[in-house]
């Protein structure tokens, strides 16, 4: 039972980055990747003052180290890939340890661990220093499509549901002597899938009749506004401002 | 302030897209104030009722008024308002992330906003006796504690009649105690849809019977659960060992 107000990814403080409007967050941290992605790669040293800005920022979040560097693990299946391109990249090769690599691929792989990572990381900050139900308003805020906003805030609110009627059939199979062990057992399990998917689906009808009983009418009313002041803004824009005058030296130098 | 009844349905008559036809031309008023319960066997044709007091449902014969208020599809928003359904699942009811939000949901939706919603919200969970419960997420609340906050979500919208679906279902018996304190503190028609024969006894002065799409039966409760040969004719069945003549109701 985790989501809601107390999820798994928030770290509950009172730090400036904590107090500031989450839909500055938000922007601050969509316009830091961007600035990131678009450094040039052979500019080694700008990720370094990248990855120092980010830290800072972690640092006045009071977010310590190790949870940062722990939840950037979820990086990992994704940057997989990044190590295969040394060895299968064409092009000039050059010899590292006795291998054979090629060099655009070795930079391409660096490119990609290197805005990878500092992308996970800016979006680790933002959620451990945003609760999910502030991330939606600032969504909404920055005037998101406000259906799919609907629909996130609706994962979040039947994400517990879901799960709990998947462990309740878990159990009623468990109870009549079933335990799911390879393959031949995949056919039980596709078909609680199947249940489970329409049950969520019949749940969906009536909690949209509930809806329109209290009358909805196609669109979700505002109820709380966030705001934000142009001082807010200004300390918002810090880390991303600062990563556009790396960027740009990255270009020039 | 208008003097019609809260609700007034006559002929009411309604067959499924697919045939099955459920209600077989209804007639029902309830009078302001008025707490009824609407007794009668599974597949009696009481949730198609239900839905259309508010115009879910609609497109059979027949007609609904609410306080005078036809359901037509261009007074949906305010007969929307005037009556509150509470759905039997608390978690179909119950889908803003926050019990304040949950609560605003409704009159929100019909444009209060600002310190008046937000006195709306607090005076329907004080009604529930849920005002400390305001920012936490429904999921984190007890089953009876969401069965009255999703009360607390039509009592927000100052409904002219609230309708309960199964209120008293999966309560433990001190939650439907404290459901039952909240239902009898309230000032408006009730109209609650139940299996449950000691609870509508306990709560309503009046029953009606929905049998086969039909009302078979108007009168008062005790008299209603006292008469056995009718109350078997509609698979209605008292609890082990619970006589309501021994009752006494006001």
């Amino acid at each position: 039972m985790g989501a809601g107000h107390a999820h798994k990814l928030y770290r509950h403080g009172h730090s400036p980055v904590h107090r500031l409007p989450p839909h500055c967050k938000l922007a601050a941290a969509f316009a830091f990747v961007l600035v990131v992605v678009s450094t040039p790669r052979e500019a080694v040293w700008a990720f370094g003052l990248y990855a120092v800005l980010v830290a800072g920022v972690a640092a006045v979040a009071r977010i310590p180290a190790g949870f940062l560097l722990r939840r950037l693990v979820i990086e990992v299946p994704f940057v997989a890939f990044a190590v295969l391109m040394p060895f299968v990249a064409q092009g000039e090769r050059v010899d590292v340890l006795g291998m054979s690599l090629s060099v655009s691929g070795l930079w391409g792989a660096w490119n990609v661990l290197a805005k990878g990572t500092l992308g996970v990381a800016a979006s680790v900050l933002l959620a451990s220093t945003t609760e999910l139900r502030a991330l939606l308003l600032g969504l909404q805020r920055l005037k998101l499509p406000p259906m799919l906003v609907q629909i996130a805030s609706f994962m979040i609110r039947y994400g517990d549901v879901v799960t709990d009627e998947l462990r309740r059939m878990s159990i009623a199979r468990r109870s009549r002597g079933f335990e799911a062990r390879g393959v031949r057992h995949w056919g039980v399990l596709a078909k609680t899938a199947g249940a489970l998917f329409i049950r969520s689906y019949e749940r969906g009808e009536r909690v949209y009749l509930a809806m329109v009983s209290r009358g909805y009418a196609g669109s979700m009313p505002v109820i709380d506004e966030v705001t934000a002041t142009r001082t807010q803004w200004a300390y918002a824009a810090v880390l991303p401002v600062t990563a556009l005058a790396v960027c740009l030296m990255g270009w020039t130098l | 302030m208008t003097t019609a009844p809260s609700l007034e349905i006559s002929g009411l008559a309604y067959a499924y897209p697919d045939g099955h036809q459920a209600l077989f031309g209804v007639d029902l008023t309830v009078g302001r104030g008025e707490r009824v319960a609407l007794l009668g066997p599974n597949g009696a044709g009481k949730t198609t009722l239900v839905l259309h007091l508010n115009g879910i449902l609609a497109g059979g014969v027949g007609s609904v008024t609410v306080a005078g208020l036809p359901v037509e599809k261009r007074n949906f928003a305010e007969v929307r308002r005037r009556v509150g359904i509470v759905f039997q699942d608390p978690d179909d009811q119950l889908f803003m992330p926050t019990v304040r939000e949950d609560v605003a949901f409704g009159p929100a939706a019909a444009g209060l906003r600002g310190a008046e919603l937000e006195e709306r919200v607090q005076g329907a969970l004080e009604q529930v006796g849920m005002a400390g419960f305001a920012d936490r997420p429904p999921h984190h609340l007890s089953f009876g504690q969401r069965r009255r906050v999703a009360v607390a979500t039509v009592l927000a919208m100052r409904p002219e009649i609230l309708v309960l679906d199964e209120p008293s279902s999966n309560l433990d018996p001190a939650s439907r105690r404290e459901l039952a304190d909240v239902l009898r503190s309230l000032d408006v028609t009730v109209l609650m849809v139940t299996h449950d024969l000691p609870y509508a006894l306990e709560l309503c002065p009046r029953a009606v019977i929905l049998s086969e799409g039909v009302i078979a039966a108007d009168g008062r409760t005790q008299d209603l659960l006292c008469d056995e040969p009718l109350m078997r004719s509609h698979r209605l069945e008292l609890p082990f060992g619970f006589d309501p003549r021994s009752v006494h109701v006001a």
